[in-house]
């Protein structure tokens, strides 16, 4: 079974590009699966359904999202290959711009929006930086100087990653994408593979549950901000 | 320069002289938040006055830091030279939806203005994709693009995708909130121009001479009116998009001159589609593709016949154009107007 591995922040258009690349892919019917990771609610289970596509959906709750994906995913693959599938996508939500759900030798999708803002490619951090495609949409509805100075600035932090703009409406752009997919590699388990990139640290009180404020509250790993002028 | 060349380069000089020598370098700092190191040192002295903390939350520690700098200036250097020419794209037919063949061999040289002409949902766009990806084959219509008369391999085909192409459409919109001078400086800056005084200066008076209302270059690119959007895209497109190909769906006829329009691209050697419904435009094209039932039905090659009813064309658009604008003023509209 192949696997893919696609994120990016909230509404960027994961679903969508997911949706469509499928339709546009030569493959049997059911023969790719999703497993969605998500946080707290997801919408997108039954859009998978009504496409006839096999889906899990999985929420982390109050845990770290990525802390959640690497603990779950060899999960997700042993799934899969029970499954029968030819293709499992994994798709998760990048909350922070410093989630990295990406392990080395499977191919990594980072999904942006150019409504972000035209320097969000430069704020993003190892989501973009470390994915071998950038996908980029909702290129339909802005100048082509942006869309120019946007995958610019994706380029910029990451030169290697190859940049395709799709529309996740009409699907444009998702034929190059499949060609890609092609690529992916056999997988049969995950064990001993390396994640591209550490998930974000978090071990102190509140990671824990602590609510109240204030400095005899705080424990475990802390980073204070130096306030200039004091 | 190779990699190695650009280490040797940053370590025997200043950081300082290097940003003067490779602007964009100060991106890449501020990428890693290191825009406020000392510039009068070079970088691997400078770096030593970070704490490490600060690169490892990037995954990075100074030799790192040294190494991606080096590339970094290599990617843009090369970027730089590598800009994508097209003298000429070729169809070769595929099927149409009736699974009949096209029987199309159409070459296109730069500088050629190209019509896409056809009912809605006849495949007008499909084509505009097929052009867009390079089709080999490959997609539901069968068809062939080359480029410079050669197929192209799957490498060339991504190295190009994306690069080939520019698009202009009638829902394009900024969303940037900037000046109209800011907006050009960046894109000048993000094609690496050497002379972006010049080139934005350039555009901004050719996207003044399309619009039909003129606009300073402190205006918020989003204060546009519809057609002063048009004309700066149409403007900056010509002038400083690296693509050869142009993608253009209908350019609407409010408040730009869409005669010039069409000139100017067609003058920046470029190879144009055209999709529209607009006898002005379709006529002023030097070719016609006419789609029928998902295919290429056929292509017309617009003849002096055609050319000569131009003239009578523009009368009729000037008098609805004198009628838009009495409307406009709060005139009254009679019909001793139309004689």
């Amino acid at each position: 079974m192949k696997l893919v591995t696609v994120a990016g922040p909230p509404s960027s258009g994961k679903t969508s590009v997911i949706l469509k690349l499928i339709e546009g892919m030569d493959l049997a019917k059911g023969s790719i699966g999703v497993v969605k990771f998500d946080c707290l609610t997801s919408f997108d289970k039954r859009s998978y359904q009504e496409a006839g596509i096999p889906v899990q959906v999985g929420f982390s709750g109050k845990i770290c999202p990525d802390h959640y994906y690497v603990s779950n995913i060899e999960d997700a693959v042993q799934w899969g290959i029970q499954s029968g599938l030819k293709l499992l996508i994994t798709e998760s939500a990048g909350l922070c711009n410093r989630c990295s759900p990406y392990i080395n030798g499977i191919l990594s999708i980072c999904v942006i929006d150019n409504l972000s803002g035209i320097n969000t490619p430069r704020k993003i951090g190892p989501m973009l930086r470390f994915a071998d495609i950038v996908v980029i949409t909702k290129g339909d509805i802005v100048s082509q100087a942006e869309r120019e100075v946007f995958s610019f600035n994706v380029k910029q932090v990451n030169s290697s990653g190859k940049v395709i703009f799709v529309n996740g409406i009409t699907g444009q752009g998702t034929f190059l994408l499949a060609k890609y997919l092609e690529q992916a590699r056999d997988t049969q388990t995950l064990k001993e593979l390396k994640l591209r990139f550490t998930t974000p640290a978090a071990i102190c009180s509140y990671c824990t549950g602590e609510t109240r404020i204030g400095e005899k509250y705080q424990m475990g790993m802390l980073k204070k901000l130096e306030f200039e002028g004091i | 320069m190779s990699v190695k060349d650009f280490i040797n380069y940053v370590r025997s000089k200043n950081l300082g002289d290097v940003l003067q020598d490779y602007p964009i370098a100060k991106d890449f700092l501020a990428n890693f938040r290191l825009d406020g190191i000392t510039k009068a040192l070079p970088l691997p002295q400078a770096l030593a006055t970070v704490e490490e903390e600060t690169l490892d939350e990037f995954g990075l520690n100074r030799e790192g830091v040294l190494l991606k700098f080096c590339l970094f200036l290599e990617d843009f250097a090369q970027a730089e030279e590598a800009t994508g020419t097209a003298a000429s794209l070729t169809i070769l037919g595929g099927f149409n939806k009736l699974k009949e063949p096209e029987n199309i061999n159409l070459t296109i040289a730069s500088g050629e203005v190209v019509s896409v002409v056809g009912p809605t949902g006849s495949g007008k766009s499909r084509l505009l994709s097929d052009i867009e990806c390079l089709a080999q084959r490959d997609t539901p219509t069968g068809r062939q693009i080359l480029i410079n008369g050669a197929a192209l391999d799957e490498l060339q085909r991504f190295e190009m995708g994306g690069k080939l192409v520019a698009q202009l459409s009638q829902n394009m919109n900024f969303v940037m909130d900037l000046t109209v001078r800011e907006f050009l400086e960046m894109h000048a800056k993000g094609r690496l121009a050497k002379n972006t005084g010049e080139i934005v200066e350039k555009c901004f008076l050719c996207a003044n001479e399309l619009a039909g209302e003129k606009f300073s270059i402190d205006t918020k690119v989003t204060q546009l009116s519809g057609g002063q959007s048009r004309a700066l895209m149409i403007a900056d497109t010509a002038n400083m998009s690296n693509s050869p190909v142009i993608l253009i769906d209908e350019i609407e006829n409010a408040g730009i001159d869409r005669r010039q329009a069409v000139e100017l691209l067609a003058k920046s050697e470029k190879i144009i589609f055209i999709s529209t419904h607009d006898p002005l435009l379709a006529l002023r094209a030097d070719k016609r593709i006419v789609i029928k039932n998902g295919g290429i039905d056929k292509v017309i090659e617009i003849c002096e016949a055609e050319r000569k009813s131009l003239a009578a064309i523009e009368r009729i658009d000037h008098t609805l154009q004198m009628l838009r604008n009495r409307l406009r003023t709060g005139e009254i509209i009679t019909e001793e107007l139309l004689k």
